[in-house]
């Protein structure tokens, strides 16, 4: 039998994104949210470096609206492999006056990340910050590329960008500047399913239907939780559900779902007509959302 | 799992947009959050089709505008391939946008206005889609609808293509001419009742039909190291990997390579990806290599087969296309990013400028703009291993970065 399992193209663009970085830059990061793109961004940094360790830390920016799952996933994920993790937190930036919290029904934490992604890429001085962001998630992003510099204010100027020819990939910068690093551009949601399913790659259990406390409105089914404000006249009902995306509680709705296993729910995905995104609130605010927190310097 | 990289051609408001935006639709690649948007818009546009365009059309900036001005990329996937369609402006301002979507395609489309038939822009997309040799080119003419589906009209349009093949500089690329309507679907997915004398495929029949084999570019192998890596655990005491992607061909256990520049011979011992041993390594697989012997190779070296070198220069001569702003000047320095290596390099000499519209040639340049195609020889302070464009399509390319903005200013295809 020929053994062909190293020649998904995909998986081997991703390599070697990632050992660009590790020779390209000095201080890398991988942004880790605990969500399944970032579980598999360790997945394909692991293979990329075997047998030594990943070179680099994860870094969370927790906005402490978590799934408490996606956190006792992380620390076990992390504690397994041997990585360092860094965690810096939303609730300090609020605390210091940085940043303020929205108010209202839409309120979200999403969007206050970018000020302490900032003040923790100065911190550490971090010149490259890996994350796992694709370019079939949103209009937006499907200009974005691999390497994607950003100046001293964390800013993406979506007119200026550096043409990418080829594979190769032009890490030059000055000081100050950093870049963000997509390895999974070119992966589509159910690319990154079927890697898991393929991999057996462990994910945190609400990307599984379970029962859930939820909500209704605008559509949509929202977590019934202290972080997510509620109508009274909002009903609380008891659901089969699971995420497609796990963010922040405030912003990641969930789906009506069976699917208890990896298995069915790549079929799910594979059957479903409705995007990703779909499934996240905050970009139901408006079309160019995206577009606006990229300048701002958001992932 | 095939993917094929598909680069688009095409003039403002030939329908590019909308050719990919059915694309999407016909194999139901559209989710029903983006159907709903584009309905939407195109109700309050007041039209009475759906304008698929708003598929692909993304930034706030381009919307105002109306056009696109960059290189988006979308993606499809039918039971048999994923699709990456890298779409790329038109304009003629625009040629280094086109260039970098090509570069890293396999096929291209090129669009034609069945009204307008072949124009100065047309040969442009041509020339750079020779120009960076891609195997499998796609001559759509489309708005047949608007030409009553003519099919004198459609000849008269490919005997002009025709003429124009005659000067191509790459004559084995494979060239395919189908008459479809994007707006009305004609011939895209399905086949149309509108043209009973083309009995050619679809658009997606003849995409879905390519040899992934013929399509990519085999050559001789060459494994640029790209990281060591080193683990010093106790397990891994002695491990010394050569992390890099294999290009042009296979590498197998026991084969004799010569690592580059230092010209050291050894055998290849173990080939992982990840932690499983393989006996070879195909095309394009990001492995790590072993050698039997310890030799000294760092990130920028090349791994060769014995009696397969490239070449090893200080110099070499290459068409390249600008790409920036600030002009390049005979004598000026950048650094050539050749793969995962860099070098500091002196423009030596500017030999010519090429119309990328197969007018001729500027023998007397000294000095090229933002997206010039020129005839260039470049000095380095160190040689690199390079192959000709024609043999290698990875080894016989690179980057130019500016030296002091660190921008890619352009591209490179040596000669
Ligand atoms: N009648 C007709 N109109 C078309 C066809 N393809 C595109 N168009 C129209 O031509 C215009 C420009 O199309 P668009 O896709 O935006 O062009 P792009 O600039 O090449 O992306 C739009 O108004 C389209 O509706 C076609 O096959 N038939």
């Amino acid at each position: 039998m020929k053994d062909t399992s190293h020649i998904n193209p995909l998986e081997n663009e991703a390599i070697y994104i990632f050992r660009e970085v590790a020779a390209q830059f000095e201080k890398p990061v991988l942004l880790f949210s605990g969500g399944k793109d970032s579980i598999t961004l360790v997945r394909l940094a692991q293979k990329a470096f075997w047998p030594a360790k990943i070179p680099f830390p994860l870094m969370h920016i927790d906005t402490g609206h978590n799934f408490p799952e996606t956190i006792e996933f992380r620390d076990r994920l992390v504690k397994e492999l041997g990585l360092e993790l860094i965690v810096r937190n939303v609730q300090d930036s609020i605390d210091a006056g940085k940043v303020k919290e929205e108010s209202g029904k839409y309120s979200s934490r999403n969007s206050l990340q970018t000020t302490t992604l900032l003040d923790a890429i100065e911190e550490f001085k971090f010149d490259a910050c890996i994350g796992g962001a694709r370019r079939d998630e949103e209009k937006a992003r499907a200009k974005e590329r691999i390497f994607s510099v950003r100046d001293d204010f964390g800013q993406w100027d979506e007119r200026n960008q550096r043409p990418e020819l080829f594979d190769m990939l032009n890490g030059q910068i000055e000081l100050g500047q950093n870049v963000r690093v997509f390895p999974i551009s070119n992966w589509t949601e159910l690319d990154v399913w079927s890697y898991i399913e393929k991999e057996e790659i462990e994910i945190p259990s609400i990307y599984f239907a379970h029962k859930r406390k939820v909500f209704l409105r605008d559509g949509l089914i929202w977590s019934h939780s202290d972080y997510v404000f509620q109508e009274d006249d909002e009903e609380v009902l008891e659901k089969m559900v699971r995420f497609r995306t796990v963010g922040d509680m405030s912003c990641t709705a969930a789906v009506f779902s069976e699917a208890t296993d990896i298995a069915s729910v790549v079929q799910e995905i594979r059957d479903s007509t409705i995007s990703e995104r779909g499934a996240r609130i905050d970009d139901k605010r408006s079309e160019a959302a995206m577009e606006k927190r990229k300048q701002q310097g958001y992932f | 799992m095939e993917v094929l990289k598909i680069a688009t051609a095409g003039s403002v408001d030939d329908g590019k947009s909308t050719l990919i935006g059915r694309l999407l639709y016909d194999t139901k690649s559209l989710t029903t959050d983006k159907l709903e948007a584009i309905e939407k818009t195109s109700k309050q546009k007041g039209y009475d089709y759906l304008d698929f365009s708003l598929a692909t059309d993304g930034l706030v900036a381009e919307r105002e505008q109306g056009i696109t001005i960059d290189v988006a990329h979308i993606y499809f996937s039918t039971a048999k391939k994923s699709y990456i369609i890298a779409d790329t402006p038109g304009h003629v301002e625009y040629t280094r946008n086109m260039v970098t979507g090509a570069s890293t395609s396999q096929a291209a489309i090129i669009l034609i206005d069945a009204r307008k038939g072949v124009i100065e822009q047309t040969n442009r997309h041509f020339f750079i889609n020779n120009l960076l040799r891609i195997k499998e080119v796609v001559v759509a003419v489309n708005k047949m609808d608007l030409v009553d589906f003519s099919e004198e009209k459609y000849n008269a349009i490919k005997s002009d293509f025709q003429t124009l093949m005659g000067k191509r500089d790459y004559q084995d690329q494979r060239i395919t001419f189908i008459p479809v309507s994007a707006l009305k679907g004609d011939n895209v997915v399905n086949k149309s009742n509108n043209t009973p004398w083309y009995t050619g495929e679809t658009l997606l029949e003849h995409l879905e039909a390519l040899d992934m084999a013929a399509v990519s570019n085999v050559g001789t192998p060459r494994f640029p190291v790209q990281y060591v890596i080193r683990p010093k655990t106790e397990e891994f005491h002695d491990f010394r990997g050569f992390a890099g992607k294999v290009y042009g061909g296979e590498l197998s256990v026991g084969d004799e390579v010569v690592a580059l520049p230092s010209q050291t011979k050894s055998r290849i011992k173990d080939i992982f990806f990840y932690d499983k041993k393989f006996q070879t390594a195909s095309r394009r697989s990001s492995v790590t290599i072993t050698l039997e012997d310890e030799i000294n190779v760092s990130r920028g070296d090349m791994l060769v087969k014995v009696g397969d070198l490239p070449t090893i220069e200080k110099e070499f001569t290459a068409t390249i296309s600008w790409m920036d702003s600030q002009q390049l000047n005979a004598g000026s320095k950048y650094v050539v990013q050749h793969g995962v290596n860099k070098v500091l390099a002196k423009v030596e000499k500017i030999h010519h400028k090429i119309h990328p519209d197969y007018s001729g040639i500027d023998e007397d340049t000294s000095a090229l703009g933002m997206n010039d195609i020129a005839q260039v020889t470049f000095k380095l302070n160190k040689p690199i291993f390079y192959d000709k464009f024609k043999n290698h399509r990875t080894n016989g390319s690179f980057i130019l970065l500016d030296t002091q903005s660190n921008n890619t200013v352009g591209a490179g295809f040596i000669s």
